[in-house]
């Protein structure tokens, strides 16, 4: 549904996005993740049409969003950072305002009105000023505004941005839900609400794309995908390295925690190995040695990490490798 | 010709007419939020009774109203270009500044509308908010329909052109307001724009330009003054030139404004 080629923004000689190429297909929720600053709002004002890019090709449903901006704008549902809504109005006023300019009329705008109420709970504030409304209020009307076509596209910017846990939780819930039957982009900076919401992600910084990927394929590029962490009662943690360190699968292990009466460690085991080798390998040396194992666990590799090593700037190049 | 052709042909008009007839409403939609922001304030009404109260002050306090003894609103008008040059420009200063404050333009221009529908909505609703602060000193005419027998068609050419003339003193007031997001500098920048238009033909300035200029660089400045043109609309005239001008200085700001708008979101 989004086609985005080749996408470059410059303000100035500053290059705010820089060489940006992504699809969205119907079905999937893409995740737009990066440090403050990386280009992710940018990038989102030229895929809904509010500023134009400098080159590249936004194709949105088949229209081209430079050339045929009209039809292509129809189809997107947008909730821009920090929520704007007219504060001077009501929150039915604003939302009526909203479903007028999408074009709808008589009967089915106020069924439009009245299904974008209900799915943000607006009730309780509906015929109240935006101006007095609290920030998670807020939010909701204009994310409302949003969806009210019922648009095959949505485009949130930081939807999360300034709700607290339970709203946070409500959010990514309806975007799970909505990601179903509709391409949805969002943008974030929350490491969390990748797993909890996206099927897809890209890590863009400083205006480029530097990974793209499912959740677990990004999780995969951390160091720690892969290893295995046990902890071993009774024995001293320059044993447990000992025998590790023995053990052929091996690459590398580290001493996690030395307790009283156990130890923790974490094995690394070399790339490309088969799937819970390790983890087998290891059980087999707990055996072995009559250990008393207390855990054993395979790490899934952790999605702040690979953030830091591809986000940092001195980071080494092979590291920044995007993922296919 | 192929019936091919001609329900395409059909067709082109049919969707040329829905076109067109979605642009007036985009436009309606826009106006009738505009004006109902401005009624759901209480500065709109602080600003009508201050503007009748102004109208009031100088038709009858400085201008000597009464003392004329003839039956015309001359006393009225005359102050209009004056009056404008502050009330207007505090009434188009929210137009775009505004809603760059608050970035609900970024809502209102990924919307499926063009930016002009926005930016005509905008200024229709902002001139009828004037037009309707105008038409309260309709008091004035019963005033002098009831002292005298004035000339009716010379008081509505008097509103016409005052009118007119507060919708190009908007204009400019909407073209600053997309220049910064800041209301008080786009106050002062069309107080600005507006006091060149009066002055360019004011007599006092004129008169001391004619000293050491030429007779047509000055006569060129002045006809891009709104006072020879007004003054025509208060003697009764309804000079098709003078329509011209005051619409031209409408449509170049508003196709201003645009360009300003556009260059914003360029970066
Ligand atoms: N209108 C603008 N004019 C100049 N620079 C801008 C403008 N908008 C964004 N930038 C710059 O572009 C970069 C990317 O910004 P942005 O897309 O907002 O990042 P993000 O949303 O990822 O935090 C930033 O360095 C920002 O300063
Ligand atoms: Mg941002």
């Amino acid at each position: 549904m989004i086609k985005v080629h080749n996408l470059v923004k410059a303000f100035g000689s500053k290059l705010a996005v820089n060489d940006v190429s992504f699809t969205v297909e119907r079905g999937e929720v893409l995740g737009f993740l990066g440090p403050n600053g990386a280009g992710k709002s940018t990038t989102m004002r030229m895929v809904t049409g509010f500023i134009p890019p400098t080159a590249g090709r936004i194709s949105v449903g088949g229209f081209d969003m430079v050339s045929d901006p009209i039809p292509a704008k129809r189809l997107i549902g947008y909730l821009p950072e920090n929520a704007p809504a007219y504060t001077d109005m009501t929150v039915y006023g604003f939302l009526n305002f909203t479903a007028e300019l999408r074009g709808l009329s008589g009967e089915s705008r106020k069924k439009a009105v009245h299904r974008a109420v209900e799915m943000c709970f607006l009730d309780s504030v509906l015929y109240q000023s935006v101006d007095t409304l609290s920030k998670g209020y807020r939010h909701r009307t204009c994310f409302a505004q949003s969806i009210i076509h019922d648009p095959d596209i949505l485009i949130m910017d930081e939807p999360t941005d300034g709700l607290d846990p339970n709203q946070k939780h409500e959010v990514r819930t309806l975007i799970r839900r909505m990601g179903e039957k509709k391409a949805i982009v969002f943008s974030t900076h929350i490491l969390e609400e990748v797993d909890a919401a996206c099927t897809r992600a890209i890590v863009i910084d400083r205006g480029k794309i530097v990974a793209n990927g499912t959740p677990r394929e990004l999780r995969q590029k951390s160091d720690l995908a892969g290893a295995v962490s046990l902890r071993v009662a009774g024995v001293t943690g320059a044993v447990l390295r000992e025998r590790l360190q023995q053990l052929p699968g091996v690459k590398r292990c580290a001493i996690v925690r030395e307790e009283p009466g156990a130890a923790w460690a974490r094995a690394y085991g070399a790339k490309g190995a088969r799937d819970n080798e390790l983890n087998q390998s290891l059980y087999e040396l707990a055996v072995r040695e009559q250990w008393k194992l207390i855990e054993l666990k395979a790490e899934e590799g952790r999605l702040d990490e690979v953030f830091r090593a591809i986000t940092l700037p001195d980071t080494p190049a092979t590291s920044k490798e995007q993922a296919q | 010709m192929s019936t091919d052709a001609i329900t395409a042909h059909s067709a082109a008009g049919l969707s040329d007419a829905r076109a067109h007839s979605s642009a007036v409403r985009h436009i309606t939609t826009i106006a009738k939020r505009e004006l109902t922001s401005y009624f759901a304030s209480p500065v709109a009404y602080v600003f009508i009774v201050f503007f009748l109260l102004l109208c009031g002050f100088f038709t009858f306090m400085v201008g000597r109203f009464f003392q004329r003894g003839e039956a015309s609103l001359i006393a009225f008008f005359i102050w209009h270009p004056w009056l404008y040059l502050f009330l207007v420009p505090a009434v188009g200063m929210r137009t775009w500044s505004e809603e760059r404050r608050l970035g609900t333009i970024e809502l209102l221009l990924t919307m499926p509308i063009t930016p002009w529908q926005a930016i005509v909505g905008k200024f229709v609703a902002s001139w009828l908010f004037l037009a309707i602060a105008l038409a309260l000193t309709f008091p004035l005419v019963l005033t002098v329909g009831y002292l005298g027998s004035p000339d009716y068609g010379v008081i509505f050419c008097g509103y016409l052109g005052s009118a007119l003339m507060a919708g190009a003193y908007l204009a400019i007031s909407c073209m600053t307001s997309a220049l910064t997001r800041n209301q008080v500098i786009s106050f002062i920048l069309s107080v600005v724009a507006c006091l060149f238009l009066i002055l360019a033909g004011w007599p006092p300035v004129t008169d001391m330009l004619v000293q050491w200029a030429p007779n047509w660089l000055v006569e060129g400045v002045a006809a891009f003054s709104v006072m020879p043109h007004f003054e025509s609309f208060q003697r009764g005239v309804i000079d098709s030139r003078d329509l011209v001008y005051f619409l031209s200085v409408i449509a170049f700001s508003l196709f201003t404004t645009g360009v300003i708008i556009r260059s914003h979101r360029a970066g």
